[in-house]
């Protein structure tokens, strides 16, 4: 433990800080968090009161992005809009993470028929266009974030799976793992205990990327609307509005939209300095 | 080469019965039976009919002859009739509206590549320039830019502001009575923003693959032997490199397949386009399940067929491949 803190504090730190495009996207995101958490302070009106004076207002000092076709406040949309994709972020990629994690650990480790059969279960899941199979398991259900989280869950674990495989492969080759077999650990506890904490740089690259991933999942979904139902205000179904009201309102259709690159990007970067930072062959 | 194919098709097989039982799986998840669902759906329905479906679907039957009856439906292309009031064949929707998405994914793939190859070969050889950081900023914005809002950026712009491109279908009204070069260009003047839309989503992921895969030929011993020897860069780069980093691109248009047909509903949806990813659309938002069951295994034979193309291509392109132990 005391090897990993000090490479933490030598290596991976002084490295992310000196990448600037990662320190700028790691600040946006943090930004993002204060803001989905402190959405109802700082929104300037209720992001559902409706004011019929004011249907589709440009943008002007009351409203800074406008408002929309029942006179919402769109500023505050958007700030609460954040809340739900930064939820659908965190949870969808929770579960992706989670469920590709024990796959590859168990695939890697158990190698065989074991891992055979479950790297063929991930082709065959990878055949999918991932949008077809998430649109098909959604209409079966109700429409509801969590269900939209758990799918975009369900549907992205692959990737993950397969890089945790290919590091348990290597990492079950160290001496240390023959060691602590020899002194009589069981497989779970030297899967979980001893492989996990090494195999899990990688998957910490993927689950940032991941997260930017997902949130582009939820806005398509709820532009197409069968994501995040109305009047719940999100990202996606607020460029609905902005597509329906495209030939008068075209700040509708940017500030959301703005939104959504403007995190992503943020992740994405972030998750680019991290693989970086991790990466020995890059050198400084 | 001809061993190499058989034993490529012949790995289809466990695939193809993999995707069936996956969405075979994802029908029997749903909440009710589909009978039900139709029920629900259209009221009207008499018990008569109701019975029917279920004789279809075999639902009164245990799970393993279900899907036993269904895999035999499927391999006949018998994918059952749409749950909407024009109760067609499911086949015959599909096979009007195949041809338009595919046909707008070969044009976004074509672009897409004719695109990244030159942008990733000017971002490796120069560079660290001014300009390969400029790549470099696009491809990260291409990669967080929504497709469905950059389609409604460009609708904007090109269709209500500027009034040049026509924002939805694929034909003026009444085009039909046009000549037929005049009919073309309508259709391709359509086709403009759809197809921009539908390759921006992977240029830069794939201009960035081109750049990293350039810089690794560049590094090799026999492009230093190559200059050694006095050949101007220009052939060095087109002749010797760029023939091996095109390699690993191959591999990338299969894989980037799924990611088309997929992101085929967004945009068709967005254009009002009459193709397969607008059909899954509809059939999902009714909840007509013939036609999402039928889109999704199709999505996924397509993938499948365009992994092999990628394939067979890597195997003409590489020798090692064609003549190992592959």
């Amino acid at each position: 433990m005391d090897f990993k803190h000090s490479y933490l504090n030598s290596v991976f730190w002084p490295r992310l800080k000196n990448n600037r495009l990662a320190l700028g996207g790691g600040s946006v995101v943090l930004v993002l968090l204060v803001i989905s958490l402190l959405a109802p302070l700082i929104a300037p009106y209720d992001p559902s009161a409706i004011d019929a004076w004011k249907v589709l207002s440009p943008p002007s000092w009351q409203h800074w992005f406008g408002t929309d076709e029942l006179g919402r406040d769109v500023l505050s949309r958007v700030l609460f809009g954040a809340r739900v994709s930064l939820k659908v972020g965190f949870v969808a990629v929770g579960i992706a993470v989670s469920i590709g994690t024990i796959i590859g650990l168990i695939s890697g480790y158990y190698s065989g028929i074991v891992d055979a059969a479950l790297m063929r279960v991930v082709d065959i899941m990878l055949c999918f266009p991932a949008f077809f199979l998430i649109l098909a398991i959604i209409t079966f259900l109700e429409p509801s974030i969590w269900y939209i989280m758990m799918v975009i869950g369900l549907t992205g674990w692959m990737g993950v799976a397969r890089l945790v495989r290919a590091e348990t492969l290597s990492i079950r080759e160290m001496d240390y793992i023959l060691a602590a077999r020899c002194i009589g650990c069981s497989n779970s506890r030297i899967i979980f205990r001893h492989i996990f904490p090494n195999a899990v740089s990688p998957v910490l690259v993927s689950a940032t990327l991941g997260i930017a991933g997902a949130i582009l999942t939820e806005s398509a979904l709820s532009f197409l609307g069968i994501g995040v139902q109305p009047p719940t205000p999100s990202w996606g179904n607020i460029l609905t509005s902005g597509k329906d009201y495209i030939e008068f309102a075209w700040w509708l259709s940017l500030f959301p939209g703005l939104a959504i690159l403007i995190t992503v990007l943020s992740y994405n970067l972030l998750g680019e300095g991290i693989r970086d930072a991790l990466d020995p062959r890059v050198k400084r | 080469m001809a061993r190499f194919l058989l034993k490529r098709i012949l790995m289809l097989i466990p695939l193809m019965i993999g995707i069936t039982l996956i969405t075979f799986t994802v029908i029997h998840l749903a909440p009710g039976e589909p009978v039900e669902m139709q029920m629900a759906m259209n009221p009207k329905v008499g018990k008569e009919a109701r019975e029917r479906l279920t004789k279809f679907y075999g639902l009164d039957k245990p799970l393993h002859e279900q899907y036993l009856s269904w895999v035999g439906k499927l391999v006949r292309l018998d994918l059952g009739r749409s749950f909407s009031s024009d109760n067609r064949p499911v086949v015959d929707k599909i096979k009007e509206r195949l041809p338009v998405t595919i046909s707008l994914n070969v044009i976004a793939l074509l672009l897409e590549f004719g695109l990244a190859i030159p942008i990733g070969i000017l971002a490796a050889t120069r560079r660290d320039t001014w300009l390969d950081k400029g790549i470099t900023v696009f491809v990260f914005v291409g990669f967080a830019v929504p497709t469905f809002w950059l389609a409604l950026l460009l609708m904007y712009f090109f269709g209500v502001r500027l009034n040049w491109l026509p924002i939805s279908g694929l034909h003026t009204l009444g085009s039909d009575s046009w000549s037929s070069l005049r009919y073309l260009a309508d259709m391709g003047k359509h086709l403009i923003m759809p197809v921009m839309v539908a390759s921006f989503g992977s240029l830069a992921g794939l201009s960035r693959y081109m750049r990293s895969a350039m810089l690794n030929v560049i590094s090799q011993d026999y492009i230093t032997t190559a200059r050694a020897k006095g050949l101007p860069e220009r052939v060095v780069i087109y002749k010797h490199a760029l023939r091996n980093a095109l390699l690993p691109l191959i591999t990338l248009l299969g894989f980037s397949i799924p990611g088309l047909i997929g992101g085929s509903v967004i945009f068709e949806t967005i254009f009002a386009i009459p193709g397969m990813g607008q059909l899954f659309y509809q059939g999902a938002m009714s909840r007509d399940y013939p036609v999402v069951m039928g889109i999704l295994v199709i999505g996924a034979c397509l993938t499948l067929i365009g992994n092999l193309i990628a394939d067979i291509g890597y195997a003409l392109a590489d020798p090692r491949i064609r003549h190992g132990e592959g």
